[in-house]
């Protein structure tokens, strides 16, 4: 038998036992779908951080700042007065709490000299106590740090301008209203303050002016205010009013590279750094550490949605078992006819792979068409303050690779029966009643 | 005398172990001549299933030799052996074993796609012997809408599709009533005597088994009378019809 011909007559008795076929495929299809969401999932959420730090537009810069005493295993660590807390970019960065030996600009001039380093500007961290507008309702708020090049996802209003010698800022979305505001049109243009307590204990008033309302992001930029780099020198004066040990010391510092050059040479770089006794992180790398949180997750709902399949499996070695014993007549007329076991068995492996492949098309069909209206409906209510995330995104490689697994799991199922077709004696299968 | 088609010698067969050994065949010696029609009687039980299953070469025999045209058959092997099978015989079950579900020439065609003969030319052969059959206007027919008598003709063509030199014929009027069965047998007969080829028919039809040019008769697993028609008629006293002169 060609093996055309084994494919064709596989299809053709697909079809013979209509209710059974269609049970077995509808389990199978199950897990497809299942499978086809968790990794559309998986794919969307990936997608939309990809693009977030695409929006951030600072791929160029890394965060730097000494590397933490390995003191671990000596004991309690002695006391430091110089120490500052770091921070990574943005107010939530992980690792917020650490403390370590301050940038100095002794040390600046040293990473500006290190090769590979286009600029290295000191990261001026300011913590605020309070904002208020017009004298209302004080509210607590976090003031992000200011990147270069860094772009906000704005619900109105434009982003604060680098270079502006006035003070501004953008506020998120969330404030408007409570600062007293009407409307986002009514902030944008008006003056808030922000409340900073110096070295002394005494209360500092900064005063800036909204350019932007900024949307709530993934990794937290756009969930506290986004001061320029003149507001961001202003509140740092003022936080140091009175000090007198840390005006010149940072927690850490930001260094502009080149990413052009590829990731051997950012690498480079970040070793030369770590040689040079500074640790280096890239928005990558954060990031990184996000995806690797979503990846963990989708490999745990894939799993569920792999435990589905094989369920399903051990629902094909049924059909196709009943399916044997049933055409056990036939099996043997054929192998008297002079067909070799190996057909056989080709036969109906063929028979359970299709069965699989019918069950994994209809589900991943069906599956990429309620991901994709449930995605869309989401990111208009739910996600609605999360403009650009489709939370449930395919793409063709991990589509075309669910089918790929569905058919494998199916034919390793098929091999049962089909071992067992292939296997009889074509005697026996006569006599059979 | 030319080589036989099919020859035995000495054939035992023996299913089973120890105790519960049982032996089937003790000891045949056939031989089957190219063009003869020839009857293989006896009683459910008595081996001759088990002989006819030998000759098609579906068994092995424990010991004992098959020749198929002169050439031992235990040479062949595997996918030798089925095309073998595939090329040189034709079968005819008393049960038909027709796929319900499919069409009169796809089941028709089956031994062809085995063989793997290509698309078109199945067609045309398929086609070719339902005419001959009288059965092409039933071509596109499921053959379970199909009479008892039709069944066993498509089984026929079926047998035929091959264009093979051996026919056995398994009970082939077992499940059809008189007038069927004869019609069947005609058919059947007809192509023995027009087409030359060879019918090997298990039964145990006394007036199925006298038409054959030579009948043999197992009992007991031994081969207990091998006798031209003719000579069969006069032992068991029924009357038989004249047959044809038979090359002994």
């Amino acid at each position: 038998m060609k093996p055309v011909d084994v494919v064709g007559s596989a299809v053709a008795n697909t079809f013979r036992s209509r209710t059974r076929t269609i049970l077995t495929v509808l389990a199978i299809f199950i897990g497809a779908f299942t499978l086809t969401i968790t990794t559309g999932l998986g794919t969307g959420i990936n997608r939309y951080i990809d693009q977030t730090v695409a929006e951030i537009g600072a791929e160029d810069v890394m965060t730097v700042a000494h590397q933490a005493d390995e003191t671990a295993d000596d004991g309690p660590r002695e006391y430091d007065p110089d120490a500052v807390a770091a921070s990574g970019i943005g107010p939530d960065a992980p690792g917020a709490a650490q403390t370590i030996d301050p940038i100095t600009d002794d040390d600046l001039v040293t990473i500006a000299g290190i090769d590979g380093v286009e600029s290295v500007e000191p990261l001026k961290q300011v913590s605020v106590d309070y904002v208020q507008h017009e004298g209302g309702t004080q509210y607590a708020i976090s003031v992000g740090s200011f990147i270069p090049g860094m772009e906000l996802v704005l619900a109105s209003g434009e982003q604060p301008d680098a270079e502006a010698s006035e003070p501004q800022v953008a506020i998120p979305v969330d404030f408007v209203e409570p600062l007293g505001f009407d409307s986002q049109a009514d902030a944008v243009g008006s003056v808030v303050e922000f409340g900073v307590t110096d070295a002394t204990g005494a209360e500092q008033v900064v005063t800036a002016e909204v350019v932007g309302i900024s949307e709530a992001g993934l990794i937290g930029t756009g969930n506290s205010a986004s001061p320029n780099t003149a507001l961001t020198d202003e509140l740092y004066t003022a936080q140091a009013t009175g000090a007198t040990g840390q005006t010149d010391v940072y927690g850490s510092a930001i260094v502009t590279f080149d990413p052009e050059l590829g990731e051997a040479a950012t690498q480079a770089l970040k070793d030369d750094l770590d040689e040079a006794g500074f640790t280096a992180t890239t928005v990558e790398d954060q990031i990184g550490a996000f995806k690797s949180v979503i990846d963990g997750i989708v490999l745990v709902l894939n799993a569920f949605a792999v435990i589905a399949l094989l369920a399903a499996g051990f629902g094909i070695v049924n059909t196709l078992l009943m399916s044997v014993q049933e055409r056990t007549r036939e099996i043997g007329l054929m192998k008297a006819m002079g067909m070799g076991s190996g057909k056989v068995f080709g036969l109906f492996s063929t028979e359970a792979t299709f069965i699989g492949f019918l069950g994994s098309a209809v589900g991943v069909v069906l599956g990429m068409a309620a991901g994709t209206a449930v995605g869309d409906a989401l990111a208009t209510t739910m996600f609605a303050d999360l403009p650009g995330l489709t939370l449930i995104a395919f793409d063709p490689v991990s589509v075309a690779t669910i089918i790929v697994l569905v058919m494998a799991i199916a034919f390793l199922a098929g091999t049962i029966p089909a071992g067992r077709a292939g296997r009889q004696d074509p005697i026996e299968s006569l006599r059979y009643e | 005398m030319s080589t036989p088609v099919l020859r035995v010698e000495d054939l035992h067969r023996s299913y089973g172990r120890g105790p519960t050994r049982f032996e089937a065949l003790k000891g045949v010696d056939v031989e089957v001549r190219a063009g003869e029609s020839l009857a293989i009687v006896g009683k459910s039980g008595s081996g001759k299933s088990t002989l006819m299953h030998l000759l098609a070469l579906l068994d092995r025999p424990t010991s004992g030799s098959v020749e198929l045209n002169g050439v031992p058959a235990d040479r062949l092997r595997g996918r030798e052996l089925n095309r073998v099978r595939n090329e040189t015989f034709g079968f005819v079950f008393q049960q038909f074993f027709l796929t319900p579900s499919a069409t009169v020439l796809e089941n028709v065609i089956l031994p062809l796609k085995i063989a793997g003969v290509g698309r078109a030319e199945r067609k045309r052969r398929g086609m070719a012997v339902l005419e001959q059959l009288d059965l092409a206007d039933k071509a596109k027919n499921k053959a379970i809408d199909l009479s008892g008598g039709q069944k066993q003709r498509v089984v026929i063509a079926r047998a035929l599709v091959n264009d093979p030199q051996v026919i056995f014929a398994d009970e082939p009027t077992g499940n059809l009533d008189t007038t069927t069965g004869a019609a069947v047998e005609d058919l059947l007969f007809g192509l023995n005597r027009e087409r030359g080829i060879t019918l090997v028919v298990v039964t145990h039809d006394e007036e199925l088994a006298s038409r054959c040019d030579r009948r043999i008769t197992v009992r007991d697993g031994r081969i207990e009378a091998s006798a031209t028609a003719t000579a069969t008629t006069a032992a068991t006293g029924e009357p038989g019809r004249p047959t044809e002169e038979v090359a002994a």
